[in-house]
Order: C-alpha cells, then structure tokens, then sequence
C-alpha cells in the first residue's frame, strides 16, 4: 500500500515505515516561536538546565504580534526575548518584519520540510509542501533543545479541487466552504492533503491561505504537493535548490476524500461566532459593519492587497466604516508601495497599519467596541477574539472585505463594478 | 507517578467548541509573563464567574471540540493554576491536549452528557474509571498513547525530559 504525503514525509525523516497512527521521533528543519508564546517557550527551555540550542540558525523568534509594543509588559517580554537570541545566537526577526508564517514562506519553508511553531498558524507552510504544525510553548522548547520531536502520523483526507473560479471568487471562498463543510472539529488529528487540476494554477498565495485554515477544522496539517509553481517561488526567493517533488503515492489510503468544483462557489462568510458556520455573502446582505479589516496570516499578502485595491479604486469608504490594511510582511509592503495598491488604498480612506498580525487577536490596534461588528480577512471569529466579547467578527475574502468596506454592510462582491 | 491518580472535585459544566479566546483572550497577552495575574481571567468568556467560584480540585467537563483555536499553552496553565484537577471532554483540540498533558494536566475523552453543572466527580486514573456521586453513573475514558501517558505520570513534558532525556517511544 502506498502512502500520503504525511506519511512519507514523516517515514523519509524519521528513518522508518511510518504509518498513520504510529508515533514517530522526527528532526525538524525549522522552530520557531513568537512574542506571545516566545517568553513561557524561554522559560520552559531554562527550567531544562539545557545550555544550548540544537540548531541556532534553524530556531527564529519572531516579534509580529504585539508591536510596536502597546504596554510595558509586552516591551519587557521584547527585551526576554532579544536577549534570549544574543545569548543563544538564534535568529530573531524585530516587529515591522511581518507576520511569522509570512516571513517563514518567504524565508525558509522548503518542500518535504518539517517545521513546528508555537503558533496554530504554523500549518501555512503546508503551501509550500512542508509538513508545518503548530505546538505549545513546552513543545516548542524541547525542540529548541533536542531538535526533534515526537508525532503521531496523521490519516489523512484527501481534498480534490477541480474547476475555474468564477470572477471574485477565490481561494479563501474555497477554504471558508471546505471548513463549513468538514466543520470545527472535522479533522481533528489528521492532515488535509490538496489534490485536482485546479491546484496547478493557484499561486503560492492562494497555497498559503487554505493551508493557514487547515486548523480552522481541526487539522494537523494542510499540505500541497509541490510542482512547477513551488519551485518558480523558491527560485524569486533565491532558494530554488530547496526545491524537492514532494507527492503522495498512487495508491496511498485516505481516511476520507471531498471534491470540491470551484466552479460552482459563490463569495462565502463565517458568521459568529464560530469558523464553520459559513453561509454565501449574499444572504447577509444589509448586516452593517464598523471595521474591515484586510491583512493576516490568511488574507494579508501581496496578491490580497491587489483584489482590495482593483475594487476600491477611485472609490471611497463608507463613511461609517473604518478600514484598517495591515500587510503581512515588509516585503508585501513594499512591493505594494511601488505597484500603488497602497496609496489606492489610503486614497480610499484606509488606516494603514504596520506589518504584523495587528487586529487579528485583540490586543491593539483596531479593538472592537461594544456591539460592534467587524468584516476581517482573519482566521478565526471566536467570541472575544479582536478584544471584546460583546462584539461580533465575520470572516470572508478580500474582495468581500473590500466591497463591505464601500456599502457599509455585507456585500457580494459580484455586485460591485 | 507524580501526578495524582485520583481527582475529586465538583464539575464545572461548559458546551461545545470552548476556544483558547474562551480560556484566556488574547486581550491579557500582556499578562502572560505575570502568570498569577494572567489565572485571574480563566475561562472569563465562557463562564465570567468561574475564576471566583472554582475550587482545588474541581474539574472542567465540556462537550466537544475543547480547546480550539491558538496554541497559547496558557490556556492549560491558568486552568492548572486554577486548581482544575483534570478535563472530562468528548473530544479535544490536538494542541490543547499536548498543551494539557504537558503541563501534567490530565484529560480525558469521554462520554459528558452524564454530568451536570455541579456534580460530584471522582476520576480514578489507574482504574480508569469516572464516578458521578451525584447521579450514580459510572463511565469509562479513552487511553492515551504511551508517550503521552508517560509525559502525565512525570508530571509535564520539562520533568519528563529532565528524567529521561530524550522522547521514550
């Protein structure tokens, strides 16, 4: 019997026959872990009396979530962290660099990789054909220690994707339906493994997004198969010999298997306050919004910016609405400087906000008020998750975040010219 | 085994889908380095009294799908700091369960519909056995993995590791 891609990458790094539901020791290419859960990974790491790194070029600590720092006590959890990569000679990306699941696609994941993360967000490098997930900051430092860790092999659903998306539809539609349909906890323990002709024409990008929301059902991970458009994205991010095939056997067993014809979606929203309870953007026509927010692991890169920009050109926001743009990298930024998205954007009305995952969680930068209601390109719409649990938060794409951010209530973005 | 194999304690009742925002909102990741101040605000999204009414020793017992969303280990920790002895779930998000059993907090996957808000528990982890003194029902709970097993009885992964050094399988 052959095997899924889970399996083998798992069975090629761990020097075994690895099966789904074995337990496996692995080494690890890439940990990392954030300014959120870097200080108790720190602290753990020290109660372990080990005094070095496994791989100090191979742990990263990222500081995207709380910068620039709104308190002192989040500054303070800055300097642990600096001076934790001064002493350990680990990478450490400073606040402005981006999101960490946005400077690992552009920096380091490689097909066939394994990378964990102290982060839920780590299964994004599914895109690139890594075999990412995230952990707990306990997890997270014997990796720091030892190098590797334990994992049960996942079994594995097999997502066949087929069809053309229609105009405004895209890869977050696709994801937001494949979590209504799989549910919160659908894929709880086991890997989401990407298939069908429709895969070969998406780009990193779109890659990245549905793989990010692969824990949005419960998942391991969300992984693709690598091909001509990996490698043409590890050759613009000068690492083009990480270039491996990564692909499941023939015969591989699949626990369960999901078609999907993209042909056939419609602009999609997850309603509060749960992930899975999605419905067509069409039905919620008249529900005002407050705040749009466009960026995130999921929704905050280049291409996002673009979809957002080419429907709110020469437009302008509603005037009850507050639009916040936070890119998911410096170099997503940039790029969108010199390509005029964000000046598109701004002229629109736009808060411009710092790479980083700014609004998404609920600390700073766009806190919702009592009642109030936020559209976001995000991942997760729990109650409570963008700061107050009186507020209520809907999920959809970028399109849908920006025709929203135009009439001032959920919107299909077909409607718009 | 370090951890102890019988929990006692009252249940504190809550539904499906109790997400890590639930246990503890991203709104106090400026507490995370001030853990006493940080266990204060546990559960505050599900149940705003919990923190004041929870006990030594009491347990938490959800429905399914418990301890979705981040991999915020703080979420297993302020419950710990509570005085939670153990989680009674039908089904658990994977990070949330490493996180749990990682900090030797036990949890087990089992049938909850049995047990109301308030009801008297007795876990017997050896036996693998759950009591319900308040309404007499006995249930049963699913193994856990040996590695995992190992990790609960050390009393966390950091013991674990200190003890044998590396992942035992």
């Amino acid at each position: 019997m052959g095997k899924t891609l889970s399996e083998k990458i798992l069975s090629e790094k761990s020097g075994t026959d690895a099966r789904a539901g074995d337990i496996v020791i692995a080494p690890v290419d890439l940990v990392f872990a954030q300014d959120t859960t870097g200080p108790l990974t720190i602290r753990q790491f020290k109660e372990m009396k080990h005094s070095s790194l496994a791989n100090p070029q191979r742990t990263v600590l990222f500081l995207d979530h709380a910068v620039p720092s709104p308190n002192r006590q989040l500054s303070n959890d800055h300097t642990f962290l600096r001076r934790f990569a001064e002493e350990t000679g680990c990478l450490i990306f400073e606040g402005g660099c981006g999101i960490c699941h946005q400077l690992v696609a552009e920096m380091f994941a490689s097909p066939g990789d394994i990378i964990v993360g102290a982060d839920s967000h780590t299964v994004t490098a599914g895109g690139l054909g890594a075999f990412a997930t995230g952990m707990g900051s306990s997890d997270i430092a014997i990796v720091f220690a030892l190098g590797k860790t334990w994992f049960r092999v996942p079994e594995s659903f097999k997502i066949t994707i087929e069809g053309r998306f229609p105009r405004r539809v895209g890869a977050k539609d696709l994801v937001l339906h494949l979590i209504g349909a799989l549910e919160a906890d659908g894929a709880t323990y086991k890997a989401l493994e990407f298939d069908g002709g429709t895969i070969a024409r998406m780009t990193i990008s779109d890659r990245l997004t549905i793989a990010n929301m692969a824990v949005e059902a419960g998942a391991k991970v969300g992984i693709f198969p690598s091909d001509g458009v990996t490698r043409r994205y590890l050759t613009s991010r000068g690492r083009v010999n990480k270039y491996k095939a990564v692909y499941p056997d023939v015969d591989a067993e699949y626990e369960r298997a999901v078609a999907i014809d993209v042909a056939e979606l419609e602009p999609m929203v997850a309603v509060p306050h749960t992930v899975d309870s999605v419905v067509p953007a069409r039905m919620l026509t008249g529900t005002k919004v407050d705040q749009v927010f466009i960026g995130t692991c999921t929704n905050g890169r280049l291409e996002d910016l673009a979809v957002a920009a080419s429907i709110l050109k020469s437009k302008k926001c509603h005037p009850s609405v507050r639009l916040l743009v936070a890119p998911a990298s410096q170099q997503v930024l940039t790029t969108a400087l010199r390509a005029g998205y964000i000046e598109t954007l701004i002229a629109a009305g736009a808060i411009l906000l710092p790479p980083g995952c700014a609004a998404c969680f609920g600390l700073h930068q766009g806190v919702l008020g009592d009642n109030e209601v936020c559209l976001s390109t995000a991942n997760r719409n729990f109650k409570g998750r963008m700061g107050n649990p009186d507020a209520s938060i809907y999920l959809a794409s970028p399109a849908t975040a920006a025709a929203a951010a135009i009439t001032g209530e959920i919107t299909d973005p077909r409607e718009l010219s | 085994m370090t951890s102890s194999t019988v929990l006692k304690g009252k249940a504190f009742k809550f539904g499906d889908d109790i997400s890590t925002d639930h246990i503890i909102p991203g709104r106090y990741s400026h507490l995370r380095s001030n853990l006493s101040e940080l266990a204060k605000h546990v559960m505050e999204d599900a149940n705003p009294n919990f923190a004041h009414k929870v006990a030594s020793g009491d347990l938490i017992v959800a429905g399914k799908n418990f301890g979705l969303g981040s991999s915020r280990e703080h979420a297993a920790l302020v419950i710990k700091l509570a005085g939670v002895s153990g989680i009674l779930a039908k089904s658990v998000a994977r990070i949330f369960y490493r996180n749990a059993i990682n900090q030797g907090l036990p949890v087990l996957i089992c049938d909850t519909d049995k047990i109301d808000d308030g009801d008297e528990i007795e876990v017997n982890l050896s036996k693998g056995e759950i009591i319900n003194h308040t309404n007499g029902a006995c249930l049963t709970f699913g193994k856990l993995p040996r590695v995992m097993l190992n990790i609960l009885q050390a009393g966390g992964l950091i013991p674990y590791i200190r003890e044998y050094g590396d992942f035992i399988i």
